[in-house]
């Protein structure tokens, strides 16, 4: 393959088994510096969390310290009492959660808390499903009330009343067995670019109904409900706004009014959409917190956010979380669920998942008090009626609208 | 085997190497060399694909086989198995047509910077298709610089160009992503091949195309049956490509699969589709099994000696025009991805890689880039050694013993490159579950599944050049007094040695790039780029957006260094002696 113009090697053969013993060798190195785990095989005593790195690494500047730390904690394991465990929480990947915080759970109990995002919430939901009886954690967050009656249904959660739960908006408390408890909400909504329609004049659209006047035809970008949750949940919005009878002839009149679908929300939100990238949209499918997420990730930021938010457009999202039925770990990971609810881990999703806490007594940090629209009266449909309409709409959205 | 045998057919396959295994290799050599790739297929592949799908079709221990009737006879089903079928088929065909030229241009022409260009090409082909995707959205839609340039030309009412949501924008991609599979894998052969059977057609009269077609071609054969077949299974199985640039009316198969399966929950559907899928790539593989039985062997030379820069008019417009289209191809919208690394809300600056390197916000999730790196350097060369091993075993048995078992497992090797990720991924999980093999969260899960991806190539690189040894110097050595085992490390190590680095380098780029089934199993502290790039891209913040970009070309930039750095290595000298 490749020209050669220097001299030849004197001793061929030789560095080929020595170059793969070599790179063996790294190899090893470098996955096993990766999991900082030197507990690895005795975690694997119990089945479960194999070779998973820890997850309370503060940072890396102090990755030596804390190997030295797990490998104390390692040792005296045996005379250390019942919560010296490791817990797997099952996620999607959107999850997140600030470092200290974690280390202050891990503190306070004694527990480890592994991750393990798994694809969207459709996909986690699913993949709990499939692996029921050998499940792959302990607990569970990221059902949300667009696929939580499939997992009800599937019967993957034991039930388990936080006492932290008296301090979330009943509301958001939608299974009164409490094998699901709310941790976070958000809101689907139509984002407009503000400086386009200022530009133009034009009055922003008020409402859903809204979008099929061909005034602003061309405008709007969606997701397809059957490959997105943006894309899902909008479906479902314009499901409860003009009801079953109604919402494919306003998706037809959309389609008349050349709207435009990606798969994901990525496409839409950074290809389409003309406030935040090259595109030529100046309405899309995203969330209430995508507007305050503009204003902290830019630098420097700007006084007021470059997009809006429709708020008569937004469908509610409650997300969940579940002790996995078949846990070893069923009394921690009640523990893990309280702190999933406790204000600090309440006050720290708006900036790491940018969502809202379900508590009514977090804070929310001033760029959310400033820039995030929380709508009073959102769209919102029982997890029942979506879980037994689902595939229907999505079907029916399908015929209409890409293949109509 | 031995001598430069003329190209044409050779009837039956025996025949051509009817001397090979008459050394002392023991009978039961290359089925003892068979056993750990036939365990890691069936580990690795045939448990967890067989347990999905029949969880699929048998959910309560009772086969349903109606599900299957129903699925091939749903004219959605036959829609979206016809376009599968036949944007694949164009894909490969387009792929060969430009990729061959390309080839051609980077094995045997000598110009400035072929090899850095040869390690260029490379990098496509581990870029996450969400990046590539974007990219091609700006290069293909009306913002394009093609669209400039009309309105430049013609003023504002100049005809738009939006390939956006169609099928060529699908074509295209999907030339870009396998270009450098034509070249590393024809050109890995074309560069070993002897100009001299070409020279002295050319002094006997012939034309410059009736030597390409009656001897190039043939001998090329089998580098090119197999490059069309990964090339095909590849774009039978696209899934991120048509997603993005497809638009939301068109789906392939393995998106169906994947809308069944995470989406819907309908297992008895997913699994009816990954049967169809089955058998549509094992009539790919029966017919690539057959083209491989006539190919022709010949004596390979070293990789210099056919190499030499363009002499002719002629010679440089071809040279020239096959870099037009890599620049255009290939380099445009790797160029697009790092210019976009640079943009920020107030013009072009360093924010979004200062953001990358510097203050990440300390969450558990949060990837710094060297970690990031670092992960997929180490996963890939985990999966390189696997591949190599499994990859390296199969060939060399296939090279001892020339049966129908040795080329049945080459094909079933390569069975996982048709295999839907969606399939594959889930059916680790509920098939590694449990003693002896429960694999749950453990990371080597992750390796595994890129060396199943990766073998095909390995096998596909070692095979050619192994058959190629000169037989007598391997008797020679053996009349000498050398063991088997002494023979094979002096003679068949340094003479493949080179092969073994380029099927290193190619197992490496595709570890590195691999998005499909790994991220089924890909654990949360231990994120490689296509994972860190992902979770980047799912965010709000145009900052995000733009780090997601300059990880991008971080991706590059770790790729084509190693595929720079393997290319340079050597080992031994093919045809030194």
């Amino acid at each position: 393959m490749k020209l050669v113009h220097r001299t030849h090697r004197p001793r061929r053969g030789r560095p080929g088994p020595r170059a793969l013993a070599a790179a063996l060798s790294v190899a090893l190195l470098l996955v096993a510096c990766g999991s900082d785990d030197p507990a690895g095989d005795d975690a694997s005593a119990d089945g479960e969390q194999e070779d998973a790195t820890q997850a309370t690494d503060p940072d890396d500047a102090t990755d030596e310290a804390t190997d030295a730390d797990e490998a104390a904690d390692t040792e005296e394991a045996d005379a250390a009492p019942a919560s010296d465990v490791t817990l797997t929480l099952l996620t999607h990947d959107s999850f997140d959660v600030s470092s200290d915080v974690v280390a202050a759970f891990t503190e306070e109990t004694g527990i480890d808390l592994q991750l393990a995002p798994v694809g969207d919430a459709g996909t986690l939901v699913n993949q709990a499903v499939l692996t029921r009886d050998a499940p792959q954690g302990d607990v569970l967050f990221g059902v949300d009330n667009t696929f939580l009656s499939r997992a009800l249904e599937a019967d993957l959660f034991v039930p388990y009343r936080s006492p932290e739960l008296d301090a979330v908006d009943p509301r958001f408390v939608l299974d009164p067995e409490h094998r699901v408890t709310p941790i976070d909400h958000g809101d689907v909504c139509l984002n407009y670019d503000v400086a386009w329609f200022e530009e133009r004049d034009l009055d922003v659209p008020e409402e859903l109904a809204d979008l099929t006047d061909p005034a602003y035809a061309g405008l709007l970008a969606v997701q397809n409900p059957a490959t997105s949750s943006p894309g899902l949940s909008f479906l479902l919005a314009t499901v409860e706004r003009f009801g079953e009878d109604g919402y494919l002839d306003v998706w037809e009149q959309l389609v008349a009014n050349d709207v435009v679908v990606t798969n994901g929300w990525s496409e839409a939100y950074y290809e389409e959409f003309s406030a935040t990238g090259e595109g030529d949209r100046p309405l899309v499918v995203s969330y209430a917190s995508s507007p305050p997420a503009e204003v902290y990730f830019a630098d420097p930021q700007p006084d007021t956010a470059p997009t809006g938010v429709i708020e008569a457009s937004c469908f509610r999202q409650i997300e969940f979380a579940g002790i996995l039925a078949g846990t070893p770990h069923e009394e921690e990971a009640q523990q893990l669920i309280d702190f999933l609810l406790s204000p600090t881990f309440q006050e720290d999703v708006p900036l790491t998942m940018f969502v809202f806490p379900v508590r009514e007594d977090a804070t929310l940090p001033d760029v959310f008090v400033e820039h995030a629209v929380v709508p009073d009266d959102p769209l919102e449909l029982d997890p029942e009626v979506i879980g037994e309409g689902r595939e229907r709409w999505v079907e029916a959205w399908t015929t209409t609208v890409l293949r109509g | 085997m031995t001598s430069s045998r003329a190209p044409e057919r050779t009837g039956s396959p025996a025949s051509a190497r009817a001397s090979a295994p008459p050394l002392a290799v023991r009978r039961w050599v290359p089925a003892a060399l068979l056993t750990v790739p036939v365990l890691f297929l069936a580990a690795f592949f045939v448990l967890p694909v067989s347990r999905i799908v029949a969880l699929g079709l048998a959910p309560d221990g009772q086969l349903e086989l109606g599900v299957l009737g129903r699925v091939v006879t749903d004219p959605a089903v036959r829609r979206v198995a016809w376009f599968t079928l036949w944007q694949a088929a164009a894909s490969t065909l387009l792929t060969l047509v430009i990729g061959l030229p390309g080839a051609y241009v980077l094995s045997r022409m000598d110009f400035p910077g072929r090899n850095a260009l040869r390690a260029l090409v490379t990098v496509p082909f581990v870029l996450p298709t969400v990046v590539v995707g974007s990219a091609f959205l700006a290069l293909l839609g009306p913002r394009s610089p093609v669209n400039d340039l009309l309105v430049a030309l013609f003023g504002d009412g100049a005809p738009t160009l939006d390939l956006r949501r169609t099928v060529t924008a699908i074509l295209v991609a999907h030339v870009f992503f396998n270009y450098a599979v034509v070249v590393r894998t024809v050109g890995g052969l074309w560069a070993h091949l002897d100009p001299r059977i070409e020279d002295a057609a050319r002094v006997l009269g012939a034309s410059r195309w009736r030597v390409f077609r009656e001897i190039t071609l043939p001998l090329l054969r089998p580098a090119i049956a197999s490059t069309a077949t990964i090339v095909f299974l590849f774009t039978f199985t696209s899934f991120g490509v048509v997603l993005i640039l497809g638009g939301a009316t068109r789906a392939t198969i393995e998106v169906e699969i994947h809308r069944a399966t995470t989406q819907l929950l309908d297992l008895p559907l997913a699994s009816a589709l990954a049967l169809l899928q089955l058998a549509a790539v094992v009539a790919a593989l029966a017919v690539y099994g057959r083209l491989q039985r006539t190919a022709a062997t010949h004596r390979l030379v070293g990789a210099t000696v056919g190499v030499r820069r363009p002499r002719t008019r002629g010679e440089r417009a071809f040279l020239g025009a096959n870099l037009a289209v890599i620049a255009g191809l290939l380099v445009a919208p790797l160029l697009v991805l790092v210019e976009r690394s640079f943009v920020t809300p107030t013009g072009y600056g360093l924010a979004n890689w200062r953001t990358l390197v510097g203050t990440q916000p300390d969450t558990l999730l949060a990837v710094a880039p060297w970690e990031a790196v670092r992960n997929s350097i180490g996963f890939g060369i985990a999966a390189t050694v696997v591949a190599l091993l499994v990859g390296g075993l199969a060939a060399t048995a296939a090279t001892l013993r020339d049966d129908r078992v040795s080329g049945l497992v080459d094909r079933a090797l390569m069975l996982p490159l048709g295999t839907s990720a969606v399939t594959i991924g889930f059916g680790f999980l509920i098939a590694l579950n449990r003693p002896p093999l429960d694999l749950r969260g453990s990371p080597l899960l992750v390796p595994l599944a890129q060396a199943l991806i990766a073998v095909p190539f390995v096998v596909r690189t070692l095979v050619p050049v192994l058959r190629s040894i000169d037989q007598r110097l391997r008797e020679a050595a053996a009349t000498l007094g050398a063991r088997p085992l002494r023979v094979w490390r002096e003679v068949d190590l340094p003479i493949v040695g080179r092969a073994v680095l380029v099927a290193a380098g190619f197992s490496f780029a595709i570890a590195v790039g691999e998005f499909g089934a790994s991220v089924f199993v890909v654990r949360a502290q231990l994120p490689t780029m296509p994972v860190a790039i992902f979770r980047l891209l799912g965010r709000p913040g145009v900052a995000n957006f733009g780090q997601a970009m300059a990880l991008s070309t971080l991706l590059m930039l770790v790729t084509a260094s190693a595929i720079l750095l393997i290319d340079r290595l050597r080992v031994g000298q093919v045809g030194r002696f």
